[in-house]
């Protein structure tokens, strides 16, 4: 197991290129699902906005 | 047949459903194979006989420099496709494209780099094309990103920025065969070759597994991003507001 870790000396290099990688590659996953997400909230937020116009029907007492 | 077909596949609507079809396989398929590709690359591949165990570097270097150039050819491809025909689907596809070509471009830096220190006895080279050539990628991305941050209107935006995607595209066979042009110290083309990848099979098979994963990556979040750009540019049209509102029911 350490001699995996060591990876002939190279380990510091080897770990750190791969940690990044997996770094980018979650931020992307997160970074892309958030813009979407936001999109979404978005178009839903001018639906609203849109049906609060609508005239409504008072009751009158 | 294919004309209509491209034709229905342009179209917002029936893209967005695809790609809502299509998203789960792609992430599944692309997770699977990177964590395939991971443990090829550092288990089951051999020690190089000139690096040791640090030529492991590749299985990262390589498939996000790749990206970086290969999402920046379908980025500059829609913008022209955009450009040209006025389809409204392209220029989207080449704005979700930029982020992600950009984020790999810089990784492809930062793992080169990396990878460079103990085995070029430098993290970079400023006399060395390669690098500098990719280096330029990432900035044509950035000005790509720049300009469409700086310009209000939308399709002004659209026009302009495909102008820059499709001109920068010269940049990519330059890097590609900058390493045979001129003197560098980045190493020659491995799997490219007229006689053949130099490299055996058991450290080729993972390259290959690794890189694929990459690219059904891209596919997969450029689908996640298209889909949220496609609702803000059709936001005013029925079939968006209708999706809204059954969603929300």
């Amino acid at each position: 197991m350490m001699e995996f870790l060591r990876m002939g000396g190279y380990g510091a290099y080897v770990w750190s290129a791969y940690g990044i990688t997996l770094m980018v590659l979650i931020i992307n996953i997160w970074w892309t699902y958030r813009f979407y997400k936001k999109s979404r909230e978005a178009l839903g937020g001018i639906l609203g906005n849109f049906s609060k116009h609508q005239p409504t029907v008072r009751k009158i007492s | 047949m294919y004309l209509r077909w491209f034709h229905k596949l342009s179209s917002p609507p029936y893209f967005y459903r695809l790609a809502s079809i299509l998203s789960p396989w792609l992430s599944g398929l692309s997770i699977a194979l990177i964590a395939a590709g991971t443990y090829g690359g550092l288990v089951l591949a051999p020690p190089d006989y000139l690096q040791g165990d640090g030529f492991r570097m590749i299985y990262v270097h390589v498939p996000s420099a790749y990206l970086g150039m290969m999402a920046y050819v379908v980025m500059a491809m829609a913008a022209a496709v955009g450009f040209i025909w006025r389809i409204k689907l392209a220029h989207a596809v080449a704005v979700s494209a930029a982020p992600l070509g950009a984020s790999f471009t810089l990784l492809g830096l930062v793992t080169g780099a990396i990878w460079g220190k103990p085995m070029w006895g430098t993290f970079w080279q400023w006399s060395d094309a390669r690098l500098v050539f990719f280096l330029m990628l990432f900035f044509l991305y950035m000005g790509y990103l720049a300009l469409r941050g700086v310009t209000e209107d939308r399709d002004k935006a659209d026009r302009l920025s495909a102008v820059l995607a499709v001109v920068g595209v010269i940049n990519i066979p330059i890097i590609h065969y900058s390493v045979e042009w001129w003197t560098t110290l980045h190493q020659g083309p491995t799997i490219t070759r007229l006689d053949g990848p130099s490299i055996t099979m058991d450290m080729l098979v993972p390259l290959l597994v690794m890189i694929a994963g990459f690219s059904f990556f891209f596919v997969w979040l450029l689908f996640v991003r298209l889909r949220g750009e496609i609702l803000v540019r059709e936001q005013k049209s029925r079939w968006a507001q209708e999706l809204m509102q059954r969603s929300r029911v």
